[in-house]
This record gives structure tokens, C-alpha cells and sequence, in this order.
């Protein structure tokens, strides 16, 4: 990948972080392990599901692996509403 | 110092404990369990079987937080309980005095009761250990038969397929999962599973397996047909394990009997999750589960029930999400009727409350593996089932659960050809616009 492509993904990856997350729906979920399995960075998304707290991970790449491979549905992507919640 | 003993480490026991831990950070809480395995996700089995995930996975907790469970861990079999003194007793150890006590002991699979199920090669997928029963199998079988219905069977039909064995799957009636899915929802299914490489056999049923030194070597149908295998999968239901409850004269029925602060017939002896028969203040009926956020539930309001608190189990929708042969299947609410003669007990994975009927259905197919239905009530939806694309599912489990009123939608949905993903789609944007 070249020094451009790279940046441009970087840029994207900031505006989609910046406009959306993953949320997990606990009642679904039966804390397999597939999503912190397959997160390329490591985050345990089982452990925020369990808790029922959103991905607010910031070095979340939002790639959508954890999304995908989720054999229960329990995970997301959901428009987040933090600057609205900041300025409220 | 209260002294809290849970037998069983599922997820309703874990669930207790934590909320134990919560309410008294001082409390005296002991595990009793015959899993050598402890805590692990056992619905997760499934996708250690097909390969997805390694065995390690499966353990959601790490040493922090046993640390701050901060809980001692009898691995033992509780063989008798002892209500008047308060008193477990232990295989090949000392019994153990309780203040309160929680069983939960889950459900074990039910035999199939034919001739040659004691040989070396007929299997089940309850735990850990049989997981690794079959993954030891494997290695050196050609081919597999598979009888029963529900989640289960699947998994085992797709974790075996996954590791190179044939499979031969065994159907006592005409489909897959008759008293959950439709007609067109289990063909859909079946389709996929001749495509797989899986060989159906419909209006089936196994006279006796048969075997040489102790292995399996096939089964023999009741119609005298011959099958060579070297694996016997048995997935026809799951019972709550009640002997404990039973042997200190606890009340059971289809369950432990637990009212709805998950006491049982005696004060201080509570009962969550699969073993449990939980009465439903709204319905007035006792129900058991065989899912994951039930028991965690009920984990839960068992122990602050123990704690000393009085809090009611109030139940939700019940909602099972499951991949059956690589397509997504959300099940809501009720959707079933009748019975799966190829399950002579409640499946794992299932609730009995998915039965209830509606009093009238809709339903859309989309392409070859998208399938919606709804079971419309008088003013609710009571169900849903979403087979292939899932953008409705979690909507739908809102709606259902939140008991929306869809009287200004109904009769769209009623109508034929209506076009329900997008009625629905329109109707669920309108709900949370007006928040």
C-alpha cells in the first residue's frame, strides 16, 4: 500500500470511527469468543458484550470482522451519537 | 457470614456468583461441579467442534477475574442433599454446610434407548469432554449418523462435515425442525445440508447400533437398512438433572419447581437456568429454558433472592440466534406449535414458550434463503422468525419484546404480497423517531 492509500484509509477509518461503532445486544450473545477471536487488534468485543457497554474503543478499527463473524447477531454497527451527546 | 454453595458452574451458576460478590463483597461463596472444565461457554462448543475457535477461547475468564470473584471451587460430584441440615454431600469427600444454596445443574442429553449406545463412538455435545470425545473420533472415521433435531443436531452434522467425515442424518418425520419452522424454513435448510454433502434420511429411525470390540462399527434402521459408520451422534433433547433436587425430596415436575423468586419447595434452596422450572407470574405457568440469557437471568435474581433481597423473575421474550448450515436464524418469541418428533424433551437452545400459537401468521420469502414470518396477534406481534438476511432481526425482537402496538400496520401485513420487510422497516424507523 503506498503513502497516500494509506493515509486515505487512515482518513477514512477516522470518519467512520467518528460516525459509528460497534454495539453489542447482550441478550444475544453466549460469550463464545469468535469476535475477540478475529479483532486484528486484540479487543476482547466478547467482554463488552457481556457487560453490555459499546465498543467505544479508540484504536477500534472498525474493520467489521467481529460484526461478520458473530454467529448470533449480537454485534453492530450503530451510528454513534457522541458529539450530539457532548454538546447536550 | 452467609455461606452461599452453587452447584454447577453454567452460566446461570457464574451469574449468581458475580451478583453475590456484587451485594456482599464479603460473602462466602463455594462452586460444587463435576466439570473437571469449570467455566466455559458451552453453547461455544459448536464452533471449537467446526474449527472456528481453539479450545482456549472458550474460557471468558481470565485470573483477574477469578481474583475478583474471589469464590472456592469444590470439583466434585454432589451425590445427596440435605435440606433440614442444611448439608451437600460429596462424592469421595466431606459434606459441605450451606446457608442458602443454588442448584444449578443444567440439563443432560437424553438417550436414545436402542441396543449398542454403551459402545466406544456413540456421542453427545453437552460439554467439554464430549467435544473432545468427537474431535478425538474424527481422526480416524470415515463417516457419521446423526439423529435428532433442534440446534444441537446441526452443529454436530456441520462440526463433523467441517472435519472431513460423511454424514448421514436421521429424520424420524418428513423435515428438519417441524415444530419451530415451516415448511419452506426447513426445506431451506435441508437444501443446503444435500448440498453440504449430508445425506438425509426422512421417516427414520435407528433399531440398534451396531458394533465390534467394543466400537461402533453402523446402525441398523428400523426399516433393516444397513448404514456403516463409526460415529453415532444423539441429539434428541436435553432434561434439567434433577437427581440432586430429587434426593433431598425437593418438588420437581418437568424441572426443579422454582416460584418466582427461583426458591424451590424448600426456603433456602434456590434453582436457576436449565434445570429449572420457573413459574411466570403473567402466564401462570411453570416453563422451562434451554438458553443462555434465561439462565443468566435467572442466575442473577436467584442470588439476590439469596442475598436476601425479594426480587421477582420477570421474564422477556425468549430470543435464540443461531447459524444452521451457514445461514443466520433469528427465532423470537413464539413461532412453533405442536411437537419435533425428532425431540422427545425440550432442545437445548430452545424454550418451551416458542410454542404458543398466534391467531394468524404472514410470511415473505425472499430469495432461496431469505424467509420471514410473523405471528401476528390482535394488537402485537407474538413472534418472528428471520431466516437468511438479518437487518429486521433486532426490530423485530424490540417490537416483539417491547409489545408495540401494531394496529396502524396490521392489516398491510395480512394482505398478500404485502412487502413486510419494508411495512416493518417503515414502522420500526416511525417507533424510534417518536423515541
Amino acid at each position: 500500500m503506498n503513502l497516500k492509500s494509506s493515509l486515505g484509509s487512515e482518513s477514512r477509518r477516522r470518519q467512520i470511527l467518528a460516525s459509528g461503532h460497534v454495539v453489542a445486544e447482550p441478550t444475544r450473545c453466549i460469550q463464545c469468543g469468535i469476535c475477540s477471536f478475529n479483532c486484528p487488534i486484540s479487543i476482547d468485543v466478547r467482554r463488552h458484550a457481556w457487560l453490555g457497554i459499546q465498543i467505544e474503543d479508540s484504536y477500534c478499527l472498525t474493520c467489521g470482522e467481529c460484526v461478520e463473524r458473530c454467529p448470533r447477531g449480537v454485534l453492530r454497527f450503530e451510528r454513534t451519537e457522541l458529539f450530539l451527546r457532548r454538546q447536550g | 457470614m452467609t455461606r452461599h454453595v452453587i452447584i454447577g458452574m453454567g452460566v446461570s451458576g457464574i451469574s449468581a456468583a458475580i451478583t453475590l460478590r456484587e451485594l456482599d463483597p464479603s460473602a462466602d461463596i463455594s462452586f460444587v461441579c463435576d466439570d473437571p472444565f469449570a467455566y466455559y461457554s458451552r453453547p461455544g462448543l459448536a464452533y471449537y467442534l467446526n474449527g472456528e475457535i481453539p479450545e482456549k477461547q472458550l474460557y471468558p475468564f481470565d485470573q483477574q477475574d477469578w481474583k475478583a470473584l474471589n469464590v472456592r471451587f469444590v470439583k466434585a460430584h454432589a451425590t445427596r442433599l440435605n435440606p433440614k441440615a442444611h448439608l451437600v454431600e460429596i462424592k469421595d469427600g466431606l459434606p459441605i454446610n450451606y446457608d442458602r444454596l443454588l442448584l444449578a445443574t443444567g440439563a443432560a442429553s437424553v438417550p436414545l434407548n436402542v441396543p449398542g449406545e454403551d459402545l466406544r463412538g456413540v456421542v453427545k455435545l453437552d460439554d467439554f469432554q464430549d467435544a473432545h470425545e468427537i474431535l478425538s473420533l474424527v481422526k480416524h472415521s470415515k463417516a457419521a449418523a446423526v439423529i435428532g433435531g433442534g440446534v444441537v443436531s446441526m452443529e454436530m452434522v456441520e462440526g463433523l462435515l467441517a472435519r472431513g467425515v460423511k454424514v448421514h442424518y436421521f429424520l424420524r418425520g418428513d423435515r428438519y425442525w417441524a415444530n419451530v419452522l415451516d415448511e419452506p424454513e426447513s426445506h431451506i435448510i435441508e437444501h443446503r445440508l444435500a448440498h453440504d454433502g449430508v445425506r438425509l434420511h426422512y421417516r427414520t429411525e435407528v433399531a440398534e447400533i451396531l458394533g465390534r470390540k467394543g466400537k461402533v462399527t453402523g446402525v441398523r434402521t428400523k426399516k433393516g437398512e444397513m448404514i456403516r459408520c463409526e460415529i453415532v451422534g444423539i441429539c434428541i433433547g436435553v432434561k434439567p438433572r434433577m437427581e440432586l433436587a430429587r434426593s433431598g425430596g425437593l418438588v420437581t415436575e418437568r424441572g426443579i419447581l422454582a416460584n418466582e423468586y427461583l426458591q424451590t419447595s424448600e426456603a433456602d434452596i434456590f434453582a436457576a437456568g436449565d434445570s429449572a422450572q420457573v413459574f411466570d407470574p403473567q402466564t401462570k405457568h411453570s416453563i422451562v429454558d434451554s438458553l443462555w440469557n434465561p439462565g443468566r437471568m435467572q442466575g442473577r435474581v436467584a442470588a439476590m433472592n439469596m442475598a436476601g433481597q425479594r426480587q421477582e423473575y420477570q421474564r422477556k421474550i425468549d430470543i435464540n440466534v443461531v447459524r444452521l448450515t451457514g445461514i443466520m436464524l433469528s427465532i423470537i418469541g413464539s413461532v412453533g406449535s405442536g411437537r419435533d418428533e425428532d425431540l422427545v424433551s425440550v432442545a437445548r437452545g430452545s424454550s418451551e414458550t416458542w410454542l404458543q400459537l398466534p391467531n394468524s401468521i404472514a410470511t415473505e420469502t425472499g430469495n432461496e434463503i431469505n424467509h420471514l414470518r410473523l405471528m401476528v396477534g390482535e394488537r402485537t406481534l407474538l413472534g418472528a422468525l428471520v431466516l437468511g438476511d438479518q437487518k429486521l432481526s433486532i426490530p423485530l425482537q424490540e417490537m416483539v419484546g417491547k409489545q408495540n402496538d401494531i394496529t396502524p400496520i396490521r392489516s398491510q401485513l395480512l394482505k398478500a404480497g404485502a412487502g413486510l420487510g419494508q411495512i416493518l422497516m417503515d414502522f420500526w424507523t416511525g417507533i424510534r423517531e417518536r423515541g
